[in-house]
């Protein structure tokens, strides 16, 4: 072991040894790989699961598994993809690592409550993955456990929401941590207009899993009682009402989109200025605009229900108030591509990630204004329409923002540089999978197939069949693009302390950082991204 | 009364295509400026980069022109959509019953069948409702949808402009046979319709 690495966060194991020193570290940084690498560790098998689903699709009737199986496979791909590794995502892997490295601080607010929320995490994601293997038959009702369905089944679904209500609970304590951490953690002189916009948007983010997490955690509960004891609060033989489960669930839901792609939108914040070697465009209008977003995010879950038979005033209403919200994501779409006028730019693979997430994201935003219309949303609701839109904004959005963050903080978190060039080629192959893969589910969803089918009508094979072929294209890209990363942990060139030029905190402190971050307290006098 | 202003499916078609040209737009000058800036700035050709920090009337005008944009698509979704919670008095009212996995359409005569069978151009009204778990009605060709929901009745109306059959799905999961919840709307003409309707005999083919 060198000199340097002796002096890095990897060096002081702390009071354990071996796997413990991991497990049971409070270091920020040791807590963010650990969410790092269970969170990838998840996101691969729910990819596994989506392969699969496409290949049943690949043709109408049966081809690799019966009705059952493809209803539990679905339900897990999204149960997984949303609860394990969307919502945790970048928050709680990249933001636990930078958050406390940017605004100058040793540590989060409460690290043990930190470790503690990475244990939640990993006990709700192994009560969903037990859930498949045990009692009678995995979960089949659909991530969003839709009553009376979810209380008739059979299947293991209360071991599978006990789960969910766990990772409800990691999430939150995440929240409060991060918010607590910006308000009392900051370096001397960091001001709130001084701070990065990625701690922006991780307080914002931090809000909503503070106030919107709960109600989800009331849902599941009233869920798991309703099946366990017949409760009867969403049966209508019972006097209940299944509506109000619906209202109950996207009242955490709608905004727990907001939990996905605000954090994303902070990191892409971070790079572009960076590589365009000049100050940020609106710095307060993308602060702001955050905030706006985190607010008015809450008001707009009836928009799930536009065709549940809720009142026609409540749809008016909601539907008003979605387009509301796209306003101020649009703000933030033209700030980025603003930030590139008159730049000097480098088009490094972080920013060349970054330019896929701003069109892919443009994309899945715009085609949410279909959705949003309530003469339209009756025709898209339910339908492959919806399906394009969220991989759009969540995989197109939120992922890709995260394969671009995590290049870009690769250096700072391993010390180590990744190959150039295989990244890029990792990005062409995943772009154009990326979309030979959902694109024809926007025409599937225009032709009227509707979402969640096992089989389908001979009409819809040949957008269903191109479908599946880019799924395959997808999976060789994220492929590429993981062994290109992974090996570089181990093989990389040294990356030096600041590669990219970097204006922000994180980069004053040496790659890999020490144990607490930083030799002496940073005082900040300016603003971020000043390169000259 | 002109039918043909009244068909909800055309409102429909209006909005998307009003909301996908702005879209298309919007997308195509985005992704064009932005190319533009990368080919135009980058290092090689412009070393050194200016800071500009903001520009107050550029800021402004992006989010007034989106906000009218946008308010002008919900305003059309809307009118829209009023057109579709307004079903017309002479309607024919059909009560739907789903259940898993099948429909059931019931006419004001008593008659019951599980394929919703339909006279050209007379508005039809579906009074929906469930036997066990939330299904949704979906005729792509009539682009309207509505769930059905126990305990509680829904309605959705539709114009059949146009004589021949079309699909009738379930777009709410409702478990194993969710993807075989599928059933046929069947228009005929107005003669044809009255000898189907009065038919007698059960009609149990279905």
């Amino acid at each position: 072991m060198t000199a340097e690495e002796d002096i890095s966060f990897y060096g002081s194991r702390g009071r354990h040894k071996g796997v413990l020193s991991w497990i049971l570290s409070t270091d920020h940084k040791r807590i963010g790989l650990l969410y790092l690498t269970s969170i990838f560790g998840f996101f691969f098998v729910a990819v596994i699961f989506g392969v699969l689903m496409r290949l049943e699709l690949i043709a109408p009737g049966r081809t690799i598994m019966s009705a059952q199986t493809y209803n539990a496979v679905f339900t897990l791909h999204g149960v997984i993809m949303i609860f394990l590794f969307i919502i945790p995502g970048i928050p709680a892997s990249l933001g636990n690592f930078i958050l406390p490295l940017q605004i100058g601080a040793k540590d989060v607010a409460f690290p043990r409550i930190n470790l503690m929320s990475w244990w939640f995490y990993i006990s709700g994601g192994t009560a969903v993955l037990v859930s498949l293997f045990t009692g009678s038959g995995p979960p089949d009702t659909g991530w969003t456990f839709y009553v009376p369905y979810s209380i008739r089944t059979g299947t293991n679904v209360t071991l599978a929401v006990f789960g969910v209500f766990l990772l409800g609970v990691s999430s939150t304590l995440t929240g409060l941590n991060f918010v607590t951490t910006v308000h009392r953690l900051r370096a001397p002189g960091m001001k709130w207009f001084r701070m990065p916009l990625f701690i922006w948007s991780l307080y914002a983010t931090g809000w909503v899993q503070i106030l919107a997490t709960p109600v989800l955690a009331i849902t599941l509960l009233l869920l798991i009682a309703e099946r366990l004891f017949g409760f009867g609060f969403f049966d209508p033989s019972k006097g209940g009402d299944p509506l109000l489960f619906e209202h109950l669930f996207w009242i955490y839901s709608h905004p727990a989109v907001y939990i996905m792609i605000l954090p994303a939108m902070g990191a892409v914040t971070e790079i572009i200025p960076v590589f365009a070697r000049r100050t940020i465009f609106g710095y307060k209008a993308i602060a702001f605009s955050s905030l706006a977003i985190a607010a008015a995010g809450y008001l707009v879950w009836g928009h799930h229900m536009f065709t549940s038979g809720m009142s026609d005033i409540s749809k008016a209403v909601f539907s008003f108030l979605t387009f509301i919200v796209a306003i101020p994501s649009g703000i933030k779409v033209f700030n980025w591509v603003a930030s590139l006028y008159k730049g000097s730019i480098e088009l490094r693979s972080p920013l060349l990630y970054t330019v896929s997430f701003i069109f892919l994201f443009s994309i899945g935003g715009l085609t949410g204004l279909v959705n949003g219309a309530l003469a339209t949303n009756i025709y898209v609701h339910g339908t492959y329409f919806i399906v394009a839109h969220f991989h759009y904004t969540m995989f197109g959005g939120t992922a890709f923002a995260f394969f671009a963050a995590l290049h870009y903080w690769f250096p700072k978190i391993t010390g180590r540089m990744y190959r150039e060039a295989p990244a890029k080629n990792a990005l062409l192959v995943l772009f154009t999978g990326f979309n030979i893969l959902y694109f024809p589910m926007f025409i599937l969803g225009i032709e009227g197939m509707p979402r969640r089918y096992y089989d389908y009508l001979p009409q819809f094979h040949r957008d269903h069949l191109i479908s599946t072929i880019g799924s395959w294209i997808l999976v060789a890209g994220l492929i590429m693009m993981f062994y290109n990363l992974i090996r570089s942990v181990f093989k990389g060139d040294t990356a030096g302390d600041n590669p990219w030029g970097g204006s922000t905190l994180e980069w004053t402190t040496s790659s890999p950082p020490p144990h607490e971050n930083f030799k002496e307290v940073p005082v900040v006098t300016g603003g971020p991204y000043k390169f000259r | 009364m002109n039918t043909e202003f009244l068909n909800p499916s055309v409102n429909v078609r209006g909005v998307f295509l009003f909301i996908a040209g702005v879209s298309v737009v919007m997308l195509v000058l985005v992704t064009s400026i932005m190319v533009f800036f990368l080919i135009k700035y980058d290092r090689k050709r412009n070393p050194t980069a200016s800071d500009i920090e903001g520009n107050l009337p550029l800021e402004i005008s992006w989010v007034v022109i989106p906000t009218v944009l946008v308010v002008a698509m919900f305003y059309y979704g809307w009118t829209g959509f009023s057109v579709m919670r307004e079903p017309p008095a002479d309607a024919m009212n059909v009560k739907v019953s789903a259940r898993m996995w099948s429909w059931s359409f019931t006419y004001e005569n008593g008659k019951k069948s599980g394929e919703l069978t339909v006279p050209l151009n007379r508005p039809v009204k579906l009074i929906i409702t469930s036997e066990d778990v939330i299904h949704s009605l979906f005729i792509p060709a009539f682009r309207v949808k509505e769930d059905a929901v126990p305990g509680m009745e829904t309605y959705l109306w539709f114009l059949p402009d146009r004589t021949g059959s079309y699909d009738l799905f379930c777009s709410e999961y409702c478990g194993a046979g969710h993807h075989a919840m599928v059933s046929k709307v069947i228009v005929m003409s107005r003669e044809d319709f009255s000898r189907w309707y009065e038919k007698k005999e059960k009609d149990g083919a279905n």
